[in-house]
């Protein structure tokens, strides 16, 4: 058998986290009641004017400069004309001539090392409605909440060449919108979907093959199983000597197979015009800087300051900014204690633990890194032992709780009162002459028994530590 | 002499803006298309070549409204003119996705 590649191109959209929709003031809040979201201008109503929302542009812009891409400085929308339920002005608002930024490129990693993948284009454009299949009456329903939330599509080159490398591609992508706050690009809920283009050519080959473009991917898993599966069939199909048809295809995740959605024959003609209620789109060099300027650091540079300027290894510096929430609060955390490596175990032992144990997302921890921090430098000082504090940290993670007060109320305060400690353990070792003789005679276990007696009575005043030394100085007195 | 509007031409544009003509409406259907291709190609006669695209012709630019929920939940309105409606969504022909 022959030795076949992939070439692979992606077409992604992101849900950007504006207020309001695209063109009115409807919100966008995710899971509504069917059609609380909508008015005149969303449901396509003859004579609504749609108003561009500004912030689309701002975000359409971060993420653009963001991937390295030239922003056009005159841009405008264009119609996009087909007819479907969820479109209700039968044409979708989006932009074919001049998109906001074109010729970009992000990096990406896997385990064949670095890789750059170009980006061809970004565009704004809108979301459709939603329709659901009505089993009873053999009919279907129509929500518009989604129809005229703002997207951008994403449209890379063809650089990408098996699932390992589409699949960093898109966290790639789903890390930088999180850090730049314009999506949170949940696959599940739709925020962040990706069509994927995907070819195949002999090895070492120039000329590309015919193509198919595969829709309804919702995770990774079957981003990655559809690629291997379109793959397959395709080397099987130029292996028994067929073509292969350019046409879309569905991915059905249950049945792990994609069938054809449309074919090249009855392929649509958008029959693209600009949007004439829609004014063009000057974009001046200040409003570019603006946005430079407002760029945060995103991970890699964050992921290299952390091992300069920390000293972390590079596996921690990677945890610790997977997301901008977990970054901001672990670095607030090392400022407030002044010891980043301390707070960054905290990070990568007990916080990562039990967001894993109640599965929760960066975004939604609640602590505040002044109540870490005050519980570190409490261990640091010997005030309370490491044990205690990962049981406090516990309270501290789910309720917020003051570390501090909490310490003293609960008596975990370790005070060390050496007289206090000198008197206990006289008393405690002429009271249990028997077992002391034992220890003299060099049964080891009888320590244990001592210091487990001492820590009772001491009630967390001293630590473990100064009570076995203690102890210890007094057997070499005694014996 | 300008493209010429052939059967295919008129086919294919029922197809997309989902018309279904007569015969007789084709006819007159390609004869209005001709006459449209026919003016065009007069306003080719000009020299454009200076000229910039125009595609709005009242030149405002940066028509902006800022990111503030302005619409209630007004679904009894919206769902005024449905033709059918179940459980506050629009009720359409099943649409195979």
């Amino acid at each position: 058998m022959k030795q076949y590649e992939a070439v692979i191109g992606l077409e992604v959209h992101v849900e950007l986290a504006t207020k309001t929709k695209i063109f009115c003031g409807c919100s966008t809040e995710f899971g509504g009641a069917p059609n609380t979201h909508t008015c005149p201008v969303c449901t396509g109503m003859p004579g609504s004017l749609p108003v561009l929302n500004k912030k689309v542009v701002e975000f359409a812009l971060k993420a653009g400069i963001a991937a390295n891409c030239k922003v056009s400085r005159y841009c405008k929308f264009d119609r996009k004309n087909y007819f479907y339920p969820d479109n209700p002005q039968n044409y979708q608002i989006s932009q074919l001539y001049l998109p906001i930024c074109r010729n970009g490129w992000v990096e990406i990693e896997t385990s064949a090392g670095k890789k750059k993948v170009r980006i061809h284009e970004m565009h704004m454009e809108e979301d459709a409605g939603k329709l659901i299949h009505d089993e009873w009456e053999d009919c279907s329903l129509v929500d518009y909440n989604r129809s005229g939330v703002p997207l951008i599509e994403i449209v890379s080159e063809p650089d990408m060449e098996n699932a390992e490398e589409v699949i960093a591609y898109l966290e790639k992508l789903r890390c930088m919108m999180q850090y730049l706050g314009v999506s949170d690009c949940k696959l599940q809920e739709g925020s962040m979907r990706a069509d994927v283009n995907l070819s195949v050519r002999e090895a070492g080959t120039r000329a590309m093959g015919t193509r198919t473009e595969m829709k309804n991917l919702n995770s990774f898993k079957a981003i990655a199983r559809a690629i291997e599966g379109e793959r397959e069939r395709q080397i099987e199909l130029l292996e028994t000597g067929r073509a292969v048809m350019q046409e879309t295809r569905r991915w059905d995740d249950n049945k792990e197979s994609s069938y054809t959605m449309r074919s090249k024959e009855d392929a649509k003609d958008y029959r693209y015009f600009p949007d004439p209620d829609l004014p063009p789109i000057h974009i001046s060099e200040a409003w570019i800087n603006d946005v430079c300027a407002s760029i945060p650091e995103l991970r890699e540079e964050k992921q290299e300051r952390y091992q300069k300027k920390y000293g972390l290894p590079a596996y921690d510096a990677g945890l610790l900014t997977e997301s901008r929430a977990l970054s901001e609060l672990f670095e607030e955390t090392a400022k407030v204690c002044g010891n980043a490596k301390k707070a960054a175990n905290w990070f990568m032992g007990e916080v990562l633990r039990l967001m894993k144990e109640k599965s929760l997302e960066p975004e939604q921890l609640r602590f505040s890194p002044g109540h870490l921090a005050d519980l570190i430098l409490m261990v640091e000082k010997k005030e309370v032992s490491a044990q205690n504090a990962k049981r406090v940290f516990e309270r501290v993670f789910e309720e917020d709780i003051d570390p501090v007060a909490y310490i003293e109320e609960q008596g975990m305060k370790i005070v060390e009162d050496t007289s206090l400690l000198n008197d206990v353990l006289n008393r405690i070792l002429d009271e249990n002459p028997g077992p002391f003789s034992e220890l003299l005679g060099g049964k080891e276990k009888v320590f244990g028994f001592f210091v487990g007696k001492l820590m009772k009575e001491l009630r967390g005043k001293a630590s473990p530590d100064t009570v076995r030394e203690a102890l210890a100085k007094e057997i070499v007195k005694r014996s | 002499m300008s493209k010429m509007i052939d059967e295919e031409t008129i086919e294919n544009v029922c197809i997309l803006a989902k018309l279904s003509l007569n015969e007789e409406e084709k006819k007159k259907a390609r004869e209005d298309m001709q006459r449209i291709l026919d003016y065009v190609e007069k306003l080719e006669e000009l020299d454009t070549g200076n000229a910039e695209p125009l595609s709005h012709i009242f030149g405002d630019k940066n028509v902006f409204r800022e990111d503030i929920v302005t619409n209630d939940d007004a679904r009894e309105a919206m769902l005024f003119n449905a033709p059918r409606a179940k459980e506050w969504q629009y009720q359409v022909p099943k649409t195979i996705l």
